[in-house]
């Protein structure tokens, strides 16, 4: 039987990028798996958790986890950031109610972020893809440190067919996007993105791929307030479901 | 936010006046020798978290360890004093040096005296008092404020100490860091054998032998400990150690991951005054033993930052930190233990922004020697920042818009379906948003929002299908 899943597109997908939602749809129906979206999903509860605003996060959580819950399988979601705030933040957000705490623990225990869903539980890294590029990739913190992708994405990457590999300079350190933080304080965030993106463009690639759209938003905005680059910025499904340039 | 200047507004004074590029690079280079440290290491990770284990056993044993340490510095002769907050440490030791007649005081690098502003109050007992530790020598002598737990001046370049060493010692330029150090060396030579009182802090305090344990990389705390008839060390009240075998594995991991070294040049334990028959050494030791908020904060959430042993590899390791600059964090306590230790010492109100000065990156939490969750603890502080209204305003009244929206999703996708008009009828990325979007977009551009959201490709999707 063909594996079925849930996915959960995060805001930033649903609002500013969906073609990333799109080719995280086709690369897994081409995969076999069957992918269900829960129509009444919102957010993960992120941006007030980070901001100090429990009572406000904790709404969204049990909006979220009341949406999840009901369903069944595997929660794919195309973001390390959102996917650490539904593994590890959402339990203890609602740790003091023993039947929230329940839902959280078993919605938690059901989430995967894409790209470790891909590798890890469908034993896939060719998915059939091509595109000629010299490809850098980004390694977004939530999903590094705290899920421990380090591997995944680079092994989808290096099996994508005409996709070469560079090298970023200082890789593992952050963009500065951090959510709320690059509106807080924006000169510290932009401090950091430039160096991100010096390290980009002296890459000598001319594609730059992440599993997050928060980090790949505010970079490519950055890149673009530089003028003109021969860097394009995707999110790993894009590659991999190799969406037309048009589409975005 | 509701502090008069705050962290961002320090950071800006700073990168405009170019203040921050020599820390970026020193900041880098000692993270660079921290890995090369642990990389040649075999058994860094289990010294970890030995070292974890240790220090998490104190702080929960506290009362016990502190009562053991106190006993045995009475018992080689030396003398304690508890001081609850600055005013009584600084108090105490500026009495303590009226009595005995000093005039004079060296001192070996120590933030927990930065923290108390003791130099300030033992110049107001007419004592004179000179720091020895190279950097804050300079620190001293120029006026200006550390940037940086275990070097003060990262933030300075060495053409700019050679002009101030010319300027203020009357000695001719040198940007060359030895003859740097040579000058200073002699300078201070005279002053130390002349000194009466010798103050340093305390890296460790072993709880079974009394003894307090200092490293350093130029052999001022040695000096400072030994050349003067009196020696006061203030040791923060969690800076302990068990046994004599713990500190040996603090220390396995201290200099490693603070410089990179395998060893500090200097490692001094200082047990007592000077014994009959020993060549040297003074004749009174105290120890102040400080408070000075940390009781509270280790009944509180983030009583785990006072395992750090201070290290400074957070700081290294911290791209908000190297962008920013030490002095942002308007502290002695610079870089993510800062953006914890100073709102849990100070209190909130002066220092609301400080959780906020982070991305959440986990760098630091991935440095840390002893393994503290300074990205949860920041997160925890965030909470008490909002909890009793110290945030700005704006951000609240955004964030509960943003909240009736997402637990709504018919609201939800009625401002999707918005978004999607005025992603039609702008559909380039935007140079400019309104209100504290400028933060955003005066750095970046704004993607325009999607002219169909994912909910509404889905909706067209599976009414293809």
């Amino acid at each position: 039987m063909a594996p079925r899943v849930q996915l959960f597109v995060t805001c930033l997908i649903d609002g500013f990028s969906p073609q990333v939602g799109d080719a995280v749809v086709n690369v897994l129906e081409r995969a076999g798996v069957t992918v269900e979206f829960p129509f009444d999903q919102t957010c993960c509860g992120q941006p007030p958790f980070n901001a100090g605003f429990h009572d406000e996060s904790r709404r969204i959580v049990h909006h979220m986890l009341d949406v999840l819950d009901a369903t069944e399988g595997p929660i794919v979601v195309p973001s390390g950031s959102c996917a650490d705030m539904m593994i590890h933040h959402a339990p203890d957000l609602v740790a003091a109610d023993a039947v929230r705490f329940a839902q959280a623990a078993r919605v938690a225990a059901r989430v995967r972020e894409f790209t470790t869903f891909l590798v890890e539980d469908l034993g896939l890294t060719d998915v059939g893809a091509r595109l000629e590029a010299r490809a850098a990739y980004h390694p977004s913190c939530h999903g590094f440190r705290n899920l421990g992708i380090r591997e995944e994405p680079e092994r989808l990457l290096d099996a994508v067919e005409g996709v070469s590999r560079c090298e970023l300079a200082d890789a593992d350190e952050c963009c500065g996007f951090g959510g709320l933080f690059s509106v807080e304080m924006p000169d510290v965030s932009a401090a950091m993105m430039s160096r991100k993106l010096n390290a980009i463009e002296q890459s000598g690639a001319d594609l730059l791929v992440g599993v997050d759209v928060g980090c790949l938003m505010h970079l490519e905005g950055g890149l673009r307030r530089r003028g003109a680059s021969h860097v394009r910025i995707r999110h790993i499904a894009e590659v991999l479901a190799g969406t037309p340039e048009d589409e975005r | 936010m509701t502090a008069p200047v705050s962290f961002l507004g320090r950071v800006q004074r700073d990168r405009a006046a170019g203040r921050v590029t020599a820390l970026d690079i020193g900041a880098r280079r000692l993270t660079e020798r921290r890995l090369a440290a642990a990389a040649e290491y075999p058994a860094m990770e289990q010294m970890r978290d030995a070292a974890r284990a240790i220090r998490l056993d104190v702080l929960a044993n506290l009362d016990r360890y502190l009562g053991r340490f106190a006993d045995a510095v009475e018992r080689t002769g030396g003398h304690v004093f508890w001081a609850a907050d600055g005013d009584e440490a600084n108090d105490h030791i500026a009495r303590l040096a009226v009595d005995r007649g000093v005039r004079t005081a060296v001192k070996s690098k120590s933030m927990v005296t930065e923290e108390i502003e003791l130099n300030a109050a033992l110049a107001a007992a007419g004592v004179d008092v000179t720091e020895t530790d190279l950097g804050e020598f300079i620190v001293q002598l120029s006026g200006d404020r550390p940037s940086h737990i275990i070097a003060p001046v990262l933030h300075r370049t060495r053409h700019e100490i050679g002009e101030l060493f010319a300027d203020e010692l009357g000695v001719g330029y040198t940007d060359d860091p030895v003859r740097l150090n040579a000058i200073a060396r002699r300078h201070l030579r005279g002053i130390f054998l002349n000194a009466d009182m010798g103050i340093s802090g305390a890296n460790f305090g072993v709880a079974e032998t009394g003894g307090v344990c200092l490293v350093t990389n130029e052999g001022n705390g040695r000096l400072t400990t030994t050349a003067p008839r009196i020696h006061v060390a203030v040791m923060g009240m969690e800076r302990l150690v068990p046994t004599m075998a713990d500190l040996a594995v603090m220390l396995e991991v201290l200099a490693r991951s603070a410089t990179g070294q395998r060893m500090s040049v200097y490692t001094n334990i200082v047990t007592g005054p000077r014994r009959p028959g020993d060549p040297d050494g003074p004749d009174e030791v105290h120890v102040v033993i400080l408070d000075n908020g940390r009781s509270e904060v280790l009944g509180g959430d983030a009583a785990e930052i006072l395992a750090c042993i201070r290290c400074g590899a957070c700081l290294n390791v911290c791209p908000v930190y190297r962008a920013s600059g030490g002095h942002a964090y308007d502290s002695v306590y610079s870089g993510p233990v800062g953006a914890v230790l100073t709102p849990s010492l100070d209190g909130l109100a002066d220092h609301a922004d400080l959780p906020h000065a982070s991305s959440l990156c986990g760098a630091c939490k991935e440095a840390c020697p002893v393994r503290i969750d300074i990205p949860e603890m920041l997160l925890t502080l965030r909470a008490e920042v909002a909890a009793v209204g110290l945030a700005p305003d704006w951000l609240r009244r955004g964030v509960r818009l943003y909240a009736e929206a997402a637990t709504r999703p018919g609201l939800w996708r009625a401002l999707l379906a918005t978004g999607g008009l005025l992603g039609r009828a702008r559909s380039s990325w935007l140079d400019s948003l309104p209100l504290h979007g400028a933060g955003w977009t005066d750095h970046r551009q704004f993607p325009p929002p999607a002219t169909r959201s994912f909910h509404q490709r889905w909706k067209e999707r599976t009414r293809g299908a």
